[in-house]
């Protein structure tokens, strides 16, 4: 069984088990390990995608619901505000173990793609189904202000 | 045991242990002193020079191409080891930062030894910067050393007209300079020198300046390699399914059903449980749900954990191991003017780490493969061996990026790697990698948990309110029992249960600290901190509510019995001042403060909270002062500062393991509440400036962060609590 949409912007097929979570989907079938398994449950953000631009749990979602959409992963971030959450994240020196950030990233460039200058509060409503063991929180929040701050520099 | 006792990861005593676990074969001495391994490090004449890199010794290669690789014997899991002994390395070589590159060693004990572990390879205790700061800056000072007589030689000029400044050499008389890559053929085929004479730490450049990590780029578009992200031709996926209870066994099981789940390959039976192995996770998932097991939980641990506690409640009571006695507290107790007592209550904690457990291996009939996050490489490749039938050179270790630890990978029954090994060779052995993927219920159920404790404290105060007496009761189960640390424990003492409390720094007279071990059949491990974890939290919970007994500020009650210990008194000074302790607070806000020890970094910390009237507790802001010794990136250690504050909260607010008849109450991050952003206070951090050798930074922030914010409350409602997590309480 096979299903279509668009990966990271490429119109892509995969041949897996429609009721396959997507995460593993992408892992597995079409190798981008970027993204991250930490739950299974959607409570932890590991595995944040977008579909059609909004931030999803790709380890609850079956295959075959994004059959004919926009997938992007970490692999796939292009947009402005995401070329600016990851460089923030590298010039705050976010990461710690590593492990969650490509979700924290995911979550975050959601956030900024359609709130341009989000405050403290936006920030934890976004980000409060990330979880980060290593605690960088701190530095997500600073950093999610300093992309916003950089766009806002660019525009 | 001494009153000196401490984690054995961070022991100074020289223990020569035995292996009495399934490895059998490991030899350890503990507290091996560094001098004497660095001299064995450094014995063998330099590697020779392999055509296109030189390799002065097993820390660092310099290539043609001028990358400088340095080989990192600590496993990278958060805690910025990869930065910290590049930057040791790179310092005292002069090179250029962006040459820099890192690499994990191989598991090798006889190369790659943690010196604070004696002969053994692994990372733990905050020893990383500790145990490598003279062996690495040896290591880049030599390498250094021959660069620069590769260069006198090929310019035929003196080594003291030269120069080195960012990975360049400068020889100023004749205006040339050139890159260590292009020295490199030379460099190799010369002697290492015996000695080296490093840096006036004045001259530092990289040292206490913040090189930036280097794994930060790869953590932050996805290319970071994980275990769980290894993919090999042919590689399958296993998952295993465990009893439900500890202690449980395979009784029988009935495959079929898992069998005829598609994209399942093979069913087989381990020690551990029946395990899944599939072409994919979601195929081995499937397989393991469809799964039938009985099991034998005739020898299982079916109590609550409620019973637990009860029971150990009724042993604080009863007759104790000393841990410390030092004059006659029962005596200065029941002489004392006033006498304040208090128990506390502490659950069995998860390490949850982001990246599940899991290993990759191959094996065959002669070798081992394993890559992992791997913690403790000589018992991991000690019990992959017994495991597989192989000796332990037999068995090769990728050490990977560790997603997260807190201690859990670093066991001595290397419990995740075992599995793996044995399904690999239930499997057959025939060279198949297969990798075994924990689940998260995986991790919440699958034990070595910080161990459940009770404490039970009581204190006497003379009329003037001078503290006179300690009388401090621990109990709870040994950390070391039944393993190849259990030589440690000495007296009926594990020093890992009463580590922060025998070693209280408060001068008062008559102290005495007992402990009484406990047995249940729940599985347990050191978590972040080890016994400073529940300790801290309750010296400082206690000395807090004796000051208050004795009508005196917490701050200054603290600072006059701390008049022996200025370190200590000096970072609590740092804390309160930054933090503005004293000034006034609006009402339903609390200030509280806390300072701890733990292995040899001294951190205090003043949180400020508020408190809902519904009771609900938020915490705003922690100021925290940290003493670590020399401070070899300022950034590092105020990021594990933070976020061994929110690690530290986490757990004291919300987490808890509890047990309902065996079984664990929990199964993921919905009933194992961790921190989360919106819970997350501001945090500022401020290293106190040092000279004294550096000392580890991973632990020490979770120590006071939990009674500080226990201490707030109480100033902010009036209120104490005992039990935890305290929104439990």
């Amino acid at each position: 069984m096979s299903t279509s949409f668009v990966l990271n912007g490429k119109p892509t097929t995969l041949d897996a088990d429609p009721n396959m979570p997507l995460l593993w989907a992408v892992r597995e079938v079409a190798g981008l390990t970027g993204t991250k398994f930490g739950c299974g449950m959607a409570l932890c953000g590991a595995c944040t995608v977008h579909l059609d631009g909004k931030a999803i749990r790709s380890c609850i979602t079956p295959l075959s619901t994004v059959a004919g959409r926009k997938i992007t992963t970490i692999e796939g971030l292009a947009s402005t505000p995401a070329k600016a959450v990851q460089s923030a994240w590298v010039k705050l020196q976010v990461p710690q173990c590593g492990y969650c950030q490509s979700g924290q990233i995911m979550s975050a460039t959601a956030l900024l793609e359609t709130n341009s200058a989000p405050t403290d509060a936006d920030i934890d409503s976004a980000m409060s189904g990330n979880i980060c063991r290593c605690s960088t929180y701190p530095r997500i929040r600073a950093a999610i202000h300093a992309a916003a701050d950089s766009i806002k520099a660019q525009a | 045991m001494n009153t000196k006792a401490r984690s054995v990861l961070g022991s100074t005593r020289r223990d020569f242990l035995k292996t009495a676990g399934a490895a059998g074969a490991i030899a350890l001495t503990i507290g091996f002193e560094w001098s004497l391994s660095t001299r064995r490090a450094f014995a063998g004449p330099a590697a020779a020079g392999a055509g296109a890199t030189f390799t002065p010794n097993a820390f660092l290669r310099i290539g043609t191409d001028n990358r400088v690789t340095v080989i990192a014997k600590h496993v990278e899991m958060g805690q910025g080891a990869y930065t910290g002994i590049a930057t040791i390395v790179a310092e005292e070589l002069d090179a250029d930062w962006a040459q820099i590159q890192v690499e994990s060693a191989p598991a090798d004990a006889k190369r790659y030894a943690n010196l604070v572990f004696g002969t053994l390879q692994g990372t733990g205790g905050s020893s990383a910067m500790s145990n490598s700061w003279m062996q690495l800056r040896e290591a880049g000072g030599k390498a250094r050393a021959m660069l620069l007589a590769a260069a006198a030689k090929q310019w035929k000029v003196p080594v003291a007209d030269l120069t080195v400044e960012k990975g360049v050499v400068y020889h100023a008389p004749s205006q040339r300079h050139t890159n260590f890559g292009a020295l490199v053929a030379t460099a190799a085929t010369l002697p290492v020198p015996e000695t080296v004479q490093l840096k006036d730490p004045k001259d530092f450049k990289l040292i206490g300046h913040t090189a930036p990590r280097v794994d930060a780029p790869a953590k932050s578009d996805g290319t970071a390699q994980f275990t769980i992200d290894v993919t090999l031709p042919g590689l399958l996926v296993a998952l295993l399914k465990r009893p439900p209870r500890f202690g449980g066994t395979v009784k029988s099981f009935d495959a079929a059903a898992a069998a005829a789940v598609p994209g399942v390959v093979k069913v087989v039976q381990v020690p551990g449980g029946v395990a899944v192995v599939a072409k994919s996770f979601w195929a081995a998932k499937q397989g393991r749900d469809a799964l039938n097991v009985e099991w034998d939980e005739s020898n299982a641990e079916k109590r609550s954990s409620a019973a637990i506690m009860e029971e150990y409640r009724h042993l604080a009571d009863q007759p104790a191991s000393s841990a410390r006695k030092q004059g006659d507290a029962a005596g200065a107790i029941k002489d004392a003017a006033h006498r304040v007592s208090a128990s506390y209550e502490f659950p069995y904690l998860a390490h949850a780490p982001m990246e599940p457990l899991d290993a990759v291996v191959k094996l065959s009939a002669n070798a081992c493969e394993i890559w992992a996050g791997d913690q403790f490489q000589t018992i991991d490749q000690a019990n992959a061996a017994h495991t597989a039938g192989l000796d332990p050179q037999q068995v090769s270790i990728h050490t990977l990026y560790a997603g997260g630890s807190f201690g859990r990978r670093a066991n001595v029954w290397s419990d995740y790697i075992v599995e793996a090994v044995s399904i690999a060779k239930a499997y057959g052995a025939d060279g198949t990698p297969i990798k075994l993927q924990w689940t998260r219920e995986d991790d919440i159920h699958g034990g070595l948990y910080r161990p459940m404790y009770f404490h039970k404290l009581e204190a006497g105060l003379s009329a003037d309110g001078r503290l006179t007496g300690w009388h401090h009761v621990i109990v709870g189960q040994s950390i070391m029992a039944g393993g190849p640390f259990a030589v440690m424990i000495k007296d009926g003492i594990d020093p890992t249960s009463v580590e922060g409390a025998a070693n209280i720094p408060y001068d008062i007279p008559n102290i005495a600290v007992d402990l009484s071990t406990t047995k249940t059949g729940v599985p347990v491990l050191w978590w972040r901190v080890v016994g400073s974890s529940h300790t801290a939290f309750v010296v400082e919970a206690f000395i807090d509510e004796v000051a208050h007994a004795a009508g005196q500020d917490p701050l200054s009650f603290r600072r006059k019995l701390l008049e022996k210990q200025p370190r200590m008194k000096a970072v609590l000074d740092l804390a309160a001042e930054k933090a503005g302790w004293g000034t006034p607070l609006p009402p339903g806000k609390g200030r509280g403060i806390a300072v701890a020890e733990a292995f040899k970094t001294l951190v205090a910390q003043v949180a400020e909270v508020s408190v809902s009237k519904d009771g609900e507790v938020r915490v705003d802001r922690v100021v925290c002062a940290v003493d670590c010794g020399t401070p070899i990136n300022p950034d590092i250690i105020t990021a594990q500062m933070e976020g061994g504050i929110g690690f530290g909260l986490g757990a004291v607010l919300y987490s808890a393991i509890t047990l309902k008849d065996g079984r664990i109450e929990q199964d993921n991050f919905n009933g194992y509440r961790v921190l989360r952003i919106n819970e997350m206070p501001k945090v500022e951090v401020h290293i106190v400036p040092s000279a004294e050798p550096p000392t580890g930074v991973g632990e020490p922030g979770v120590a006071p962060v939990g009674p500080a914010v226990a201490n707030a409350i109480f100033a902010a409602t009036g209120k104490r609590h005992y039990v935890l997590p305290l929104s439990k309480a």
